[in-house]
């Protein structure tokens, strides 16, 4: 029989039994809307999770330190390429200006930025308040830490300008009895602990701060002196927001644009181990780490086997992704066994309805093979009658799922605005899933209607017409 | 039982076949059944010659082989020894889906209980055989009306069987069985659920598909009946089966 003839007949046979199988394939749809449900909720959990990261920017990033650097307790170092063999790394150069452009020409590399970090007194007026001061990048814009904060983020990568976080603003501005949002627009100083060359021999008159270090000024050392900035206060941003990226940008009370930082010649904890070492000649400035952005989280591995390979230890955070994946996997697929237990409940349905057809049809199946129906018609008769359920119960199913998940975030907001937390969306329903959940239920019924089927083809015509 | 009116038989009996060709053959064929221990023979070893365009009717008691004998030509069946030959064919030797095309093409089949599929209408009840043939949608509309029309029910085409009177309902039957242009029709007691006036127009139609019309070869009919006066008036030959076995046979 034709594939067209057998759905007419199929569609024809379900209308008969009406109630029977709009309930059967209610069951279906039931089960259908479980498991789309169950599955949109992890794959929307994950979709969140996923974008949380990959605005925080801990997993596009791939922090680069002298070679050694990552050697402390509970940190196996890294060095070396990652599939074990020994190879020795080639001796890598301290982290300077060339090494950074050097990391800034690796493949799927969008920027390298060194991180400044350093205590500083930031005074308003008269009083003075100690606060960590870290450098940003402008691309940290994106963060999302950024996301509702007052006032604005650094107008230029060299705005002399200064974001505070909350807690700090506060402290602050409560040493003139004002509101942290004051703060905006007005000029703080800082005061921190400056780098200033030492003079050559004889020569008592120091260079004025900021004057380029020859590298033999550099070799003589330096001395640590106080110095000031001014800076505009141009944001606050809130207590809980807190980033910390892979060594880039951790919580701090303060932060102030990386060019800025930069040009301060802040004293930072690898100037001690610097000014000793033999190399100390050189020309730039060096850096006690650098962090290497990625244009995208699996470029990470390769980033990283070509760092190491320059002799650098890294770090990224990137086995932490994957143990999320692996976990959000296992998260899935227990949705969609809890999920498709009740189409599995649902596929029973179906066995006993084509079954119940089936002792009702005796008869018409041996008039049917009486008239030349072969075996085959028979079984791809009920074949096409349980996929049909299977089609409009998957349908169905699919639209409640829909409708469930509506439901749930639609209390999921009201719920988390009255807790004042910023509405979610924790509910996703890919394309793939709404194909993918028809044609499993389609997949379901016909494997359910294969016991059914076969028993109705070897129905033996003689006895079946003698049926009343 | 209606009494035999020989005038009126003689009347409407046929000239008898036309062809010589062997419609079907039976040599020795038995068909056994095992009940528990007993060995049911319900058909044990019959022989027997059809030749095409003949009109034989299978007599006997209830329970005596004839209606297995009919599954075994139809094909419905299979043999437990002997082998049946339809149009030059064993169906012995026949896979399962070369005898559904047996069924479908080859022979018409016709119940006592008409088994008219109860929610499909007249038209869509005549249509089955030639949805199952795979013939084309357009060539079904005339090929129904049609075979309709041979039965005088072409009026009638939108309705459902229930609907239909007794005879109406074995009159679509037929022309279901004649759809696909059988070269056999088997009937297996068409009457029997019937009225003996209706009985009469029925086998009066049975009569005329047997007999060849417009240069067509006629239909070769093997009826089932326990009605020796229809039997003796409309068929060719009777062949009486007592026990499975052939008991007598009576040329007309």
């Amino acid at each position: 029989m034709k594939a067209a003839d057998l759905t007419e007949l199929a569609a024809r046979n379900l209308r008969e039994a009406l109630l029977r199988n709009t309930l059967t394939t209610l069951g279906i749809a039931i089960g259908v809307a479980s498991l789309v449900a169950m599955l949109s909720l992890g794959v929307g959990l994950q979709d969140l999770v996923g974008r949380r990261l990959e605005r925080s920017g801990l997993f596009d990033s791939v922090l680069v330190r002298p070679p050694g650097a990552f050697a402390g307790p509970g940190q196996p170092p890294r060095q070396g390429p990652r599939n074990g063999s020994d190879e020795p790394a080639a001796p890598a150069k301290p982290l300077d200006e060339s090494v950074r452009q050097q990391l800034a020409k690796i493949p799927d590399v969008v920027e390298v930025y060194p991180d400044f970090r350093f205590a500083a007194d930031a005074r308003l007026g008269s009083a003075g308040h100690l606060a960590q001061v870290a450098s940003l990048p402008l691309s940290a814009a994106s963060n999302d830490a950024f996301e509702g904060m007052q006032g604005h983020f650094f107008s230029a990568p060299d705005a002399r300008e200064i974001i505070l976080q909350l807690d700090f603003a506060r402290e602050l501005a409560e040493t003139q009895q004002l509101q942290p949002a004051d703060l905006l627009g007005k000029e703080i100083v800082l005061r921190y602990a400056g780098r200033q060359p030492l003079p050559p021999p004889g020569d008592t008159s120091a260079p004025p701060a900021g004057e380029e270090l020859s590298p033999d000024e550099a070799a003589l050392g330096f001395s640590i002196v106080s110095s000031e900035t001014p800076l505009r206060v141009v944001g606050i941003i809130s207590d809980e927001a807190n980033f910390s990226g892979a060594g880039g940008f951790g919580r701090a009370g303060a932060y102030i644009p990386l060019a800025i930082a930069q040009g301060l010649r802040v004293v930072q904890g690898n100037d001690m181990t610097e000014i000793i070492r033999d190399s100390a000649a050189t020309a730039s400035e060096r850096y006690a780490n650098l962090t290497v952005r990625v244009s995208r989280p699996t470029a990470v591995p390769q980033v990283e086997a070509a760092i190491q390979q320059m002799g650098y230890s890294v770090f990224s955070l990137l086995d932490v992704t994957r143990n999320l994946s692996r976990v959000f996997a296992i998260l899935d697929m227990l949705l969609g066994i809890f999920g498709s237990l009740a189409l599995a409940v649902a596929s029973l349905g179906i066995v006993n309805t084509l079954a119940m057809s089936i002792l009702e049809r005796r008869r018409e199946i041996g008039v049917l093979k009486a008239l030349g129906a072969s075996d085959r018609d028979i079984r791809q008769l009920f074949f096409a009658e349980a996929g049909v359920m299977g089609l409009f119960g998957g349908v169905a199913g699919v639209g409640v799922g829909w409708a469930i998940g509506r439901i749930i975030q639609f209390v999921t907001t009201i719920y988390l605005r009255r807790q004042d937390i910023p509405a979610e969306n924790i509910w996703t329903v890919p394309w793939w899933l709404i194909a993918g959940a028809i044609g499993f239920s389609i997949l379901v019924s016909l494997v359910a209607g294969m016991y059914p089927a076969s028993r109705a083809a070897r129905l033996d015509p003689v006895d079946a017409l003698r049926a009343e | 039982m209606k009494p035999i009116d020989t005038a009126q038989g003689n009347a409407t009996v046929s000239a008898g076949p036309q062809t010589l060709g062997v419609a079907i053959r039976a040599d020795g064929l038995a068909r056994h059944y095992q009940m528990g221990s007993a060995t049911i023979r319900a058909v044990d070893g019959i022989s027997l010659e059809i030749r095409e365009g003949e009109f034989l009717a299978l007599l006997g008691a209830s329970g005596s082989g004839k209606s297995t004998l009919l599954s075994l030509f139809a094909g419905l069946d299979h043999a437990t020894s002997g082998t049946v030959f339809v149009l030059g064919r064993e169906l012995g030797a026949m896979n399962s889906s070369e005898l559904s095309r047996h069924r479908n093409q080859t022979i018409g089949m016709v119940f006592q209980s008409f088994n008219l599929l109860p929610r499909m209408t007249v038209l869509e009840n005549v249509e089955l055989p030639l949805r199952l043939g795979e013939v084309p949608r357009t060539e079904r509309g005339a090929r129904v009306q049609e075979a309709l029309a041979r039965v005088g029910l072409a009026a009638r085409a939108a309705h459902r069987p229930g609907e239909l009177s007794g005879g109406e309902q074995q009159r679509v039957a037929i022309a279901r069985a004649l759809v696909n242009r059988p070269r056999i029709l088997l009937a297996d007691e068409p009457t029997g659920n019937l009225d003996s006036h209706t009985g009469e127009e029925i086998l009066d139609l049975v009569s005329e598909i047997n007999r060849p019309a417009n240069g067509a070869a006629a239909t070769t009919v093997v009826m089932v009946t326990h009605e020796r006066p229809l039997a003796e008036r409309y068929a060719h030959r009777l062949v009486t089966i007592a026990d499975g076995r052939v008991a007598r046979e009576e040329k007309q």
